[in-house]
């Protein structure tokens, strides 16, 4: 069955047995290519279950080192990997799991001048960047590229999670054309964070990937799900490709990336 | 008409840590203005400087973006939920 060996029939005989998923479903899964923003909080259970999946090839961009204080939620990285690249303790992690899965290491940070080269090569992108200009970066790029971005954000005990198809659905842009400005939003390493919350909106994630991968069901284009852990309530907001949006609009006026950190009125911020 | 606003974890601490509070009004802006008035704070957060609504901040009246209704003139009836959705970053840390 499609040259998978006997090991891989049985190792992925659960996804197999489903209809909507087969022995062609599961060779879809190994010939994709999916790129982690992150692998962090919403990278990690992402990563981890599409590696755990059978992902062809997995693109982890992280420019950090595994710090005691990440283990609360970053479930990739281990109490012996602190001070170790995120990007290694991640490979390690999912060869474990699955020596299937090609990971590709990026142990920088995402820039203007390398996020062409590096999106280049994948159909997909998980964004779990804890940042708005690497949010805008990627975003503009991603247009530009036309690749699909499975977003997911959190803050304190909310989540939320949507898929930007350029062209099909909005973007980050026509939601919100500009970011707050610095300050105005704290962040989780100032309002923290339960651990739990990264990894449910990450595994919201990789089925929304998974189901694109597989072309399944309903993606989250143009809906955007939230979860209030505290209230235990999900729900779906609609939101609208902007015609007017400077990336994806009918008249673009950002034709070429800019420079985000000036954009988001920051000095250049981590993700 | 008396509405459900829902408020984000950002804004909370204007609404004494409550996730959700009623409001009254014939518009979406009317409701916003009331909230304003039982918790001060709302506008300042909510709009610019030139009384229109902070583009990182987004109004839903019930499951659609007030954008692509009336804007703040969008009538509201009793029952509807208003959510404040700003922009959040979180994701790595
Ligand atoms: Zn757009």
């Amino acid at each position: 069955m499609a040259d998978f060996t006997e090991d891989q029939i049985i190792r992925y005989s659960r996804h197999i047995v489903l209809p909507q998923v087969g022995g062609k479903g599961q060779k879809k899964i190994r010939e994709s290519k999916v790129l982690l923003i992150g692998a962090g909080g919403l990278g990690s259970p992402a990563g981890y279950y599409l590696a755990a999946a059978g992902v062809g090839r997995l693109g982890i961009v992280d420019q950090d080192e595994v710090d005691l204080s990440n283990l609360q939620r970053q479930i990739l990285h281990r109490t012996a990997d602190i001070g170790r690249p995120k990007t290694h303790s991640a490979r390690d992690r999912i060869i474990e799991l699955n020596p299937d899965v090609e990971v590709v290491p990026y142990q920088t940070s995402l820039t203007s001048d390398n996020v062409m080269e590096i999106i280049e090569d994948y159909d997909l992108v998980v964004n779990g960047c804890d940042n708005f200009p690497t949010r805008y970066l990627l975003n503009d790029a991603c247009v530009l590229a036309d690749k699909t971005i499975v977003d997911g954000s959190i803050f304190v005990f909310e989540g939320q999670a949507t898929v930007f198809k350029p062209h099909v659905g909005p973007c980050y842009r026509c939601l919100y054309p500009e970011p707050p400005p610095p300050g105005m939003v704290p962040s989780c390493q100032e309002a923290g964070v339960l651990g739990v919350l990264p990894g449910i909106i990450g595994s919201i994630q990789a089925m929304e990937a998974l189901k694109l991968i597989l072309e399944i069901g309903e993606p989250l284009i143009g809906r955007l799900l939230l979860y209030d852990a505290l209230a235990t309530e999900f729900r779906i907001l609609k939101i609208r490709r902007d015609p007017d949006c400077p990336v994806c609009g009918d008249n673009p006026t950002i034709t070429e990336l800019i420079d985000y950190e000036e954009f988001c009125g920051l000095r250049p911020a981590r993700c | 008409m008396a509405v459900k606003v829902k408020i984000p974890t950002p804004l909370q601490r204007l609404t004494n840590k409550q996730s959700q509070v009623e409001a009254e009004g014939f518009t979406v802006g009317e409701v916003l203005a009331d909230l304003e008035r039982n918790f001060p704070g709302f506008k300042e957060r909510l709009y610019d400087e030139k009384g229109e609504l902070r583009r990182f901040i987004n109004i839903f009246l019930n499951e659609e973006d007030v954008r692509f209704l009336e804007g703040l003139n969008t009538t509201v009836k009793d029952g509807d939920e208003i959510s404040i959705i700003p922009a959040v970053a979180g994701g790595s840390l």
